[in-house]
């Protein structure tokens, strides 16, 4: 309820001028006043960032993305561990690793004895440490300091997303576009395609085209990359349904045979007249479509087929929960990744959902 | 409605095709190749000759991996799918329809259940929610139905491990559908609870990750019907509140419901490829996950085109439901 009452304040002062407009011109005149000068005008962007601004959650998710990026991007500068891709051996403290086997074994005397075979191993770094004042969230079996490596696996996690959803997107455009503007036999052969794609599954497909970029032999992150590029081949058929459909709407409005008395060219009429008006969907999948590229990252990387074994990305980090003694006994390696994944994605979600109602005309709030 | 069938029918024949012909090509890419890894121990200790391994090779018409010799293969393949047969499988005993068959049952029992379980909650939820649009139930519900929707399966799946069976020791750590200290003989009611026991926290997984999505869209649907003119109408004739939300607005809700519900069609029988790998349930997503990392291709081809085929048929029915359940749409 009290959401509810600070909304109702704050849309008060739009109606206000709304009211000034129409109703308040004598007084405007009276007082020699231009009507512009005293009514607030608030040119579209405004409006959209104001209702954003306005949902608590967009603004949490927006918050919770610049300190993710914040802290990948910013964070390692200040961390003694990330140079060679957080890849340095803490040597400061050695580790001995102590095991046993249990034996049973039968004397020459025909007695059964019962033992304990216990060995041990000394290594010269600091291997699997604990949670530690140097090491804030332990070191993995390599040596390495988890916490440099999950902010290091951020900045490739982060971003690799950008560069997949802005290819789809543009593919999405150019192909939904040609088929909802020029229709008949155009439309039917993109669409049929969007159609194939659509029903291809993606997890196997996934994890056939990273099994393929393995065998390559490409060991380098640029895998990732080439991996995530043939995906955009069967991810843009989303998009190309979200445009060829609005494009079929707003094609029959006025404002299109405006532009076509005026002889405009047909790029023109696309480009400056048609686009411009699916950009807040477009916007929308593209914030949401970035979280879900985490995920694919995350999942390949859990079934370790990722990036290349090695690199820092969340995705190879949480690889080690696939492992049962890492997940029994040394959450302190994995649960940051995963935590950090779900947060990201749900930062993303939340910015998308809150640009979703701020872009929505029928929203009135 | 006849002819949009047809229609439909024909069209989806056309998708299903080209689909098993981009599948096939992307299949036979693969690097694992199951004969090479298989006798790579025989041909190196002498017991068998590249000859012999070309030739099984052959006899699955998996020999030649130029263009021509993948279409020979897929052609082969097509052929047999036509007949009802996928081929045998590699990694599993028996033909890929009975390997198929058989894992659906368990894939397919933990997703109906879970779907219940989901719809129980989610569709009151999202109901109540959106009668109380922006109250405090409706802003906990959303956050926590987004969170679950932001949670990597995987993680989940291993946090809950940790916790509940590792820690907390209520369930087994070691996963899988049967205890290994379940004697021979026990009861076929032992039996069930043992399962059940063992399927607490996938279903709790299932539930977590599914049940935002439905409550959401039961929220937004809710509050369109809300704000229609025939709900105004049935306050005005004095209806009371409750008969209002469950004749007037929940049998409306159920419409686009229907429709989503059969978008599910391919995941309920289809299994949770990573889910059930986490869990180490033996459903038909980890058989397809085994397939895939062992290279065995007709299972492979048969797994994803019983996918694909789901999801035609989903959209199809979805369509079809669409009219039968809302007299207004008139299919064309």
């Amino acid at each position: 309820m009290e959401n509810n009452n600070e909304e109702l304040n704050s849309i008060s002062p739009e109606n206000t001028a709304a009211e000034s407009a129409n109703g308040g011109n004598f007084n405007d005149n009276l007082h020699g006043e231009n009507l512009t000068e005293r009514a607030k005008v608030l040119s579209p962007g405004k409006t959209v960032a104001k209702r954003f601004f306005r949902s608590k959650l967009s603004v949490i998710g927006l918050v919770m993305l610049i300190l993710l990026f914040a802290i990948s991007f910013i964070g390692p500068l200040f961390s003694k561990w990330s140079g060679n891709d957080g890849k340095i051996v803490d040597t400061s403290t050695t580790t001995t690793n102590g095991m046993y086997i249990e034996l049973t074994f039968t004397g020459p005397d025909g007695e059964t004895y019962y033992g304990y075979d216990v060995s041990f191993t000394h290594l010269d770094y600091n291997s699997l440490g604990g949670v530690s004042a140097d090491h804030w969230m332990g070191t993995t079996i390599e040596g390495y300091d988890v916490f440099t490596r999950l902010m290091l696996g951020g900045r490739v996690s982060l971003t690799i997303g950008f560069v997949v959803v802005i290819l789809e997107t543009m593919l999405g455009i150019l192909l939904g576009g040609l088929a909802g503007y020029f229709g008949k036999w155009v439309d039917q052969l993109i669409m049929r395609i969007v159609d194939i794609i659509s029903c291809i599954p993606t997890l196997p497909i996934m994890l056939i085209l990273a099994a393929v970029f393995q065998s390559l032999g490409i060991e380098t992150i640029a895998r990732l990359y080439y991996v995530f590029l043939i995906l955009t081949l069967i991810g843009w058929g989303g998009v190309a349904r979200l445009v060829r459909g609005q494009i079929l709407s707003l094609r029959e409005q006025e404002f299109m045979l405006a532009a076509k008395c005026s002889g405009l060219s047909t790029a023109k009429k696309i480009f400056k007249h048609l686009l411009p008006n699916i950009i807040p969907q477009l916007v929308v999948s593209m914030t949401l479509g970035l979280g879900s590229v985490i995920l694919t990252e995350a999942t390949l990387g859990y079934l370790g087929i990722g990036a290349p074994l090695g690199t820092a990305t969340w995705g190879n980090i949480i690889n080690l929960a696939s492992n049962s003694r890492y997940r029994n006994y040394f959450p302190n390696l994995w649960i940051g990744a995963g935590v950090c994944i779900t947060l990201a994605i749900l930062a993303f979600n939340f910015v998308g959902d809150g640009l979703r109602d701020a872009f929505d005309p029928k929203m009135k709030r | 409605m006849v002819k949009y069938i047809i229609k439909r029918l024909l069209l989806a024949l056309l998708i299903l095709f080209s689909v098993s012909i981009i599948l096939y090509f992307l299949v036979r890419c693969m690097p694992m190749d199951y004969f090479d890894i298989k006798f790579a121990s025989a041909i190196s200790s002498g017991n068998m000759s590249e000859e012999d391994v070309l030739h099984i090779k052959a006899l699955y018409g998996l020999d030649d991996s130029s263009f021509i010799g993948i279409l020979k293969g897929y052609w082969s393949w097509l052929s047999g799918f036509l007949r009802g047969d996928m081929g045998q499988s590699f990694i599993f005993p028996d033909r890929v329809e009975d390997v198929i068959k058989n894992k659906m049952g368990i894939s397919f029992g933990i997703s109906f259940v879970s779907l219940i379980l989901e719809l129980i909650i989610a569709i009151p939820l999202g109901i109540k929610c959106a009668c109380n649009q922006y109250g405090k139930l409706d802003y906990t519900a959303t956050v926590l139905c987004m969170i679950g929707m932001a949670f990597p399966s995987f993680f989940l799946g291993n946090l809950l491990i940790k916790w509940f069976a590792v820690d907390l020791g209520w369930f087994d750590p070691m996963s899988g559908l049967v205890s290994s200290n379940l004697p021979q003989d026990a009861s076929f009611m032992a039996r069930m609870l043992d399962m059940l026991w063992h399927l607490v926290l996938p279903l709790t997984v299932f539930v977590i990750l599914n049940i935002g999505s439905i409550m959401r869209y039961t929220r937004t649907n809710t509050l369109e019907i809300l704000n229609a003119d025939y709900i105004r109408t049935a306050r005005a004739k004095g209806l009371s509140e409750g008969k209002v939300i469950y004749k007037h607005v929940f049998r409306n809700t159920m419409i686009p419901l229907i429709t989503m519900l059969t978008f599910t069609l391919p995941t309920l029988f289809g299994g949770a490829m990573i889910t059930e790998e986490v869990f180490d349930l033996p459903g038909i997503g980890q058989a397809a996950y085994k397939a895939l990392n062992e290279g065995d291709i007709p299972l492979i081809m048969g797994y994803n085109m019983f996918i694909a085929v789901l999801t035609v048929v989903g959209v199809l029915i979805s369509d079809i439901m669409y009219a039968i359940v809302d007299p207004r749409v008139k299919l064309a």
